[in-house]
């Protein structure tokens, strides 16, 4: 008799992914109306004009941070709200709201962990020219998704 | 059922409407919505406005939502009013803290209608 020991030999990050991509996904169909599926991250150009952050302290501690083109991100807020998404400020709530449920989502599917991680209110950047310097020095995971033809990407960095 | 009044609070002007939107999707007559971006907006609303429903985001600036559902239980126009949690804060921990302070419901983030209409209806039905 043989058992599977891969999920506890395997890298956090291993096993994480999926769990991230799980969490992307189930946001994305139930709050934006649309199925997205992974994409190789070498076929697409990551853009970042919008990237809304969400931070994660405690048993987790960490930032989670969804980037997209302001093209894609005005798509996303539309798709959450019909027309009635006009405004830059919207298209920010949209996106902030987005990351703040993929972060909840994902770490609510980590059992144990869930108690004792809070989350931030979420952060949204406008403006793709700047530099993140993470002082974390972890886990690292990117998840990148297609919306309307747009890269959307996830990234999650987690502190040892 | 009667056209009810709604409390809405979320930090996030797009999910009060993406919440009002499951309201009428569930099939609820919508009288009038209020809105709140934390819990102090919230019991200020309250106190001039008394609605028949609640909604409410836990995880929010100035005041969240749990401090909010304690606030509200010693208010006299809130007293007897349904409060249903709306959030992304999924523990169980989170839920008994939730329900033990006074709420009727509990939603995660992201939910469907259906699952607005499945928490929401039962607790009007019970309201006095």
């Amino acid at each position: 008799m043989s058992t599977d020991i891969s999920f506890v030999t395997r890298s956090r990050e291993e096993n994480w992914q999926p769990i991230l991509e799980i969490a992307l996904e189930e946001v994305f169909e139930i709050m934006v109306g649309s199925r997205v599926r992974p994409e190789p991250l070498s076929a697409h150009t990551p853009d970042r004009e919008f990237t809304a952050m969400v931070g994660l302290t405690g048993s987790l501690c960490g930032i989670l941070t969804i980037c997209c083109s302001g093209k894609t991100a005005g798509a996303v807020a539309r798709a959450m709200l019909g027309a009635a998404a006009q405004s830059q400020e919207e298209v920010r709530d949209a996106l902030g709201e987005i990351c703040n449920m993929v972060t909840g989502n994902f770490k609510n599917k980590l059992a144990g962990t869930d108690d004792r991680c809070k989350l931030s209110v979420p952060t949204v950047v406008s403006g793709g020219h700047y530099t993140v310097h993470s002082m974390l020095h972890g886990v690292s995971i990117t998840t990148l998704v297609l919306f309307e033809g747009g890269p959307v990407t996830a990234t999650l960095q987690l502190s040892n | 059922m009667d056209k009810i009044r709604v409390l809405i609070v979320d930090d996030s002007s797009v999910m009060r409407k993406i919440v009002e939107r499951s309201l009428r999707q569930a099939g609820i007559d919508l009288d009038k919505i209020f809105e709140a971006s934390n819990g102090a907006e919230a019991l200020s609303s309250l106190r001039e406005n008394p609605v028949d429903l609640i909604l409410c985001d836990i995880n929010m600036p100035v005041m969240n939502g749990l401090e909010f559902v304690s606030h509200a239980a010693m208010l006299e126009s809130a007293k007897g009013v349904p409060i249903v949690m709306i959030t992304t804060e999924g523990s169980e921990n989170h839920v008994v803290q939730a329900l033990t302070s006074g709420a009727r419901g509990y939603i995660r983030k992201p939910f469907t209608p259906e699952q607005v209409k499945e928490h929401v209806l039962p607790v009007l039905a019970k309201k006095p």
